[in-house]
């Protein structure tokens, strides 16, 4: 349908856009993850529904846990003594609507049954897993290797020595 | 035709607003989303061409870019939180008076 795919882009626009003026790291956060939602449902339209369901659990599940970590790590005293909180509703209420309208997007495209754009055709998870293991395989394999390095160089930069009784990073 | 030009457009915007943020945000939070902002916006790039086409590479990129991000965004936090332990503050300015 190109109705939602105009909605949808609209309101990834918009979270991005309040995502960077927002002054508090956690509410960004969470304008992020509706933008990245949004971008999944553009996906699932265009007839990627194995991207969009990828989109979902990494980008918005993982690498997003990931930045609500490090920012519950270092930031918890700086906005509990500013008076954040996270539970008042102007917090949540902005990205509550945003994704309320994606999800009325999602439960339109499945209940009229034919998701997609007009002209588009879906391509299933096996037609990419093919390709993924045919002519890409050697992408797969440089991927393989360039994710050891991040961890490798996460670890290194992560892990804290203890040298000669005090503490110190490397 | 529309579809390609509205995707395009969409994408365009969406790393245009990555950009920005990277450029006008000082703090390293923001700057790091904004950069998952920007490969996202690739990412759209690649899917709207692979519909387009009817092909499955589209998607096949998509996940090298979504595993690329994945490596970023954890060397990133990484280097964040040895930052800010070194500075006491998420600045990247701070990070200027860095030597060698």
């Amino acid at each position: 349908m190109e109705i939602v795919f105009y909605v949808a882009g609209i309101v990834a626009i918009v979270a991005t856009i309040l995502m960077l003026t927002q002054r508090v790291a956690v509410h960004a956060l969470l304008y992020l993850v509706v933008s990245l939602l949004a971008v999944a449902v553009i996906f699932y339209d265009l007839g990627a529904p194995f991207v969009a369901a990828l989109e979902v659990i990494i980008y918005a599940g993982a690498i997003m846990v990931l930045f609500v970590f490090v920012v519950m790590l270092l930031n918890v005293r700086i906005e509990t003594a500013r008076g954040v909180r996270l539970r008042s509703p102007a917090v949540w209420i902005g990205p509550g609507i945003l994704s309320a309208i994606l999800i009325a997007e999602l439960v339109y495209l499945l209940a009229t049954g034919e998701p997609g754009y007009a002209t588009v055709s879906t391509i299933n998870p096996e037609e990419v897993g093919v390709a993924l293991f045919g002519p890409y395989v050697i992408g797969v394999e440089l991927a393989s290797m360039l994710l050891l390095a991040g961890l490798v160089g996460a670890y290194h930069l992560g892990v804290r020595k203890i040298r000669a009784g005090r503490e110190s990073w490397n | 035709m529309e579809l390609i030009r509205y995707g395009f457009l969409l994408a365009g915007i969406l790393f245009a607003l990555g950009l920005l943020g990277v450029l006008v945000r000082r703090n390293i939070v923001f700057t790091l989303m904004s950069l998952e902002v920007m490969l996202n916006a690739a990412g759209l790039a690649f899917i709207v061409a692979g519909a387009r086409w009817g092909q499955a590479d589209g998607q096949v990129v998509f996940l090298f870019i979504l595993a690329m991000a994945a490596a970023e965004v954890s060397v990133g936090l990484a280097l964040l939180v040895r930052l800010y332990h070194e500075y006491k503050s998420l600045d990247t300015d701070g990070a200027s008076r860095m030597k060698g």
